[in-house]
């Protein structure tokens, strides 16, 4: 028997909220299909299951918050693909407990790891302070009475100033900004306390890219048009084949990964960032990553990803779009050990063979995990990508 | 040299007048060891008593530690006070059968009929380049042993006045006193009172960090933590003076205060004193801790014989400061 587990979707996941069974028991699944709908900090995310087979039993009722790693379903692998056999769907009454007594370990416990003192942990605790919200200033960046004690003075601040401005937000769309608020944060915490990162910059000449995607453009039809970043998606996918070791995660050491799953961070209107990934992005064409931007774009928005496309980024791109910053320097989102930021592109002077020429310009950053690789890599990474981006029709 | 109620004198003179001290004032003691009288001591910190007191009460004995340790635990026994020198701690392991199975054990085997008022002295630590087998650091052992009182002569004060209370016990006293500091002068305050056996010392009072420690290391870490206040960073140091029964209210209530703790010790760092402190901090006051208890001790080799290496297998003054500047900023 296949047991289904609530997934981790991502290292800042502790638990979610099962909302709705879309699969009851008798039903058959295959790789892929959506089993049941689960609240996270992250909105109404789709479970995908992973393994064929007929639905056994359902072990969790609805609306209830279970623990990442909790048993949610049986999956018998036997009973498949047999139509001619109706499943007696009488004989098959869903079992549906509480998750109290069906208390199974999880397995996979990723929370986030504070590293506090004592004493500091005890006056955080008597004045309701989040550990995970603070920088450490102690041995190994563990957090000391000091930084508990700025931490308490720093929210008086800030209790005072919102007592001086009246805020009227609606308060649903406020819960949800604040949970989504506050996976960033714990995230990104964790990545500025563990992570010792490195930054590389290089300004790459867009002209010849920009010129065949126009040409491209003059010949699709308007809802498959290009737009730049999907250029960009590609040429990075296809430099990290070049530089695997910044396709990777950092768990004790350094692991590999084989796909190249993009996560390129989408922000959302009320604040907050989430980060759909892009799977295989190196075997898919430039057109292919266009279309999927197109389709996971609108659902990141309306927080309604899949599973798989929350958890399995092996690297990310942070890109700023049209107008905006010149540069942006990523904050790696851990267990990944490299970050890849776009500036806006825009117009640039631009020195080459002696002359002078005007020349569309994206500066281009690299986050790196100083762990697990070294600014050689980086360096060797970032002229890697633009040459994929002096030979656009390669990509 | 006498200022007001102060007197300057050696670590060995200081010896000597407890020493003096506690014949003069009881008949019944007698003080027993290896050249302790026509030779004046190994260290000559007997030197002169013989004459003084006659050979009933300054008594040389042969080379056989099991001997006249045991010799010294059967007087006890018998009524009398002796104290029993035994040269270095480093011979003390062929008398360590007395002591533990006899001197410790008596008053509990009989049921209290039976009291071993000996006490003991030995030197400890590094001489100056005596080399590995006369340089040991072995309170640890002694510190393990219920039945023992466990006393280290930190300072010159401790060296006047922790024999003359300790002769005041009804049960063995252990004392160590430390070869590599007879020479130094410091000033002792007349005290006729006597020191408090029961108790740890707070040498310095301070409210960052504390540094607790015992023998050699009083004087480094009152040297250091005068160094750290001159970087804003005021350490309190604890002589902890009586290694067992540990007075652990008063280090206890220390890093209470401070909330940091470093532990300072010549002897090697495996199953020691400083193991002993650092557990029941950890123990006891865990929630009061905001950094982890670090320690500096003796490297774990055999104690070199060249000075430069001899120096370097001991925690020194700068070592305890910059340890305490890593404690405190990271």
């Amino acid at each position: 028997m296949i047991e289904f587990v609530m997934p981790s979707l991502g290292a800042d996941m502790a638990d979610g909220t099962l909302v709705e069974w879309l699969k009851k028991p008798g039903d058959q699944v295959k790789r892929g299909d959506i089993i049941a709908t689960v609240e996270t900090q992250k909105g109404l995310i789709d479970i995908e299951v992973f393994d064929e087979g007929t639905i056994e039993k359902l072990m969790i009722a609805e609306d209830t918050k279970v623990p990442v790693g909790t048993l949610m379903a049986l999956i018998n692998p036997e009973k498949t693909i047999e139509p001619q056999k109706a499943i007696p769907v009488v004989a098959e009454e869903p079992v549906i407990q509480p998750t109290e007594e069906k208390a199974i370990p999880p397995f996979v416990t990723e929370h986030i790891q504070v590293k506090a003192s004592p004493l500091a942990k005890k006056i955080a605790a008597e004045n309701n302070i989040d550990l995970s919200q603070i920088m450490g200033s102690g041995e190994n960046g563990a957090i000391t009475r000091k930084d508990i004690e700025g931490a308490i003075e720093q929210g008086k601040l800030v209790q005072e100033k919102e007592r001086s401005s009246i805020v009227a937000e609606p308060i649903k769309e406020q819960n949800i900004s604040n949970t989504l608020r506050s996976a960033v944060a714990a995230a990104m915490s964790r990545s500025n306390r563990e992570i010792p990162h490195y930054f590389l910059e290089k300004k790459i000449d867009l002209e010849k890219a920009l010129a065949w995607m126009h040409e491209k453009n003059k010949v699709l039809p308007v809802q498959k048009r290009l737009l730049p970043v999907a250029l960009l998606i590609k040429a990075v996918a296809s430099s990290l084949k070049q530089v695997p070791e910044l396709n990777a995660i950092w768990d004790t050491d350094l692991q590999l990964k084989t796909e190249i799953n993009i996560g390129f961070v989408v922000s959302l209107r009320n604040g907050g960032i989430i980060v759909p990934a892009i799977h295989a992005a190196d075997l898919k064409s430039v057109d292919e990553i266009m279309e999927n931007l197109n389709d996971i774009i609108p659902r990141a928005r309306a927080l309604r990803l899949r599973s798989s496309e929350l958890s399995d980024s092996t690297v990310t791109i942070t890109s700023i779009g049209d107008g905006g910053a010149d540069l942006v320097y990523g904050i790696i989102y851990p267990p990944q050990v490299a970050i890849i930021g776009f500036g806006s592109i825009s117009e640039q002077a631009f020195a080459e063979n002696g002359l002078l020429g005007v020349r569309p310009m994206v500066r281009v950053s690299l986050a790196g995990d100083h762990r697990a690789s070294d600014g050689l890599s980086g360096s060797r990474f970032l002229v890697t990508l633009n040459n994929h981006l002096q030979n656009p029709e390669a990509l | 040299m006498v200022i007001e109620n102060k007197i300057k004198i050696s670590y060995r003179e200081a010896l000597k007048q407890g020493i003096r001290e506690v014949l003069r004032n009881d008949d019944r003691v007698f003080l027993m060891g290896e050249d302790v009288g026509h030779y004046g001591g190994a260290f000559a910190v007997s030197k002169g008593l013989l004459q003084e007191f006659g050979e009933g009460r300054i008594m040389d004995v042969p080379l056989s530690e099991s001997g006249f340790v045991g010799a010294g635990i059967g007087a006890a026994i018998a009524g009398m006070k002796p104290v029993v020198e035994i040269m270095t701690v480093n011979f003390s392991l062929l008398a360590m059968d007395q002591i533990v199975n006899n001197a410790a054990t008596l008053s509990h085997m009989s049921g209290g009929q039976i009291n071993v008022p000996v006490v003991i002295r030995m030197g400890c630590g590094i001489g100056r380049q005596l080399a590995a087998q006369h340089s040991h650091s072995w309170e640890s052992f002694y510190a393990h042993i219920p039945g023992l009182i466990v006393l280290s002569a930190g300072t010159h004060e401790d060296a006047r006045y922790l024999l003359p209370a300790a002769m005041k016990s009804p049960d063995p006293v252990i004392i160590f006193e430390y070869t590599s500091m007879l020479n130094m002068e410091n000033e002792v305050l007349n005290n006729p009172a006597g020191v408090d056996i029961s108790k740890a010392k707070i040498r310095r009072e301070g409210k960052d960090i504390s540094i607790i420690t015992y023998g050699t290391g009083v004087y480094k870490s009152m040297e250091a933590a005068e160094e750290l206040a001159s970087m804003g960073i005021d350490a309190e140091v604890i002589d902890l003076r009586v290694l067992r029964p540990l007075d652990e209210a008063t280090f206890l209530a220390s890093v209470s205060k401070t909330h940091r703790a470093l532990i300072v010790e010549d002897a090697w760092r495996s199953v020691s004193i400083s193991s002993e402190i650092s557990a029941r901090i950890s123990e006891k006051v865990f929630y009061e801790l905001d950094a982890p208890v670090k320690r500096l001790c003796g490297i774990e080799v055999p104690i070199p014989y060249p000075a430069h290496l001899e120096d370097s297998s001991i925690p020194q003054k700068k070592d305890i400061v910059n340890e305490v500047q890593k404690i405190l900023n990271p």
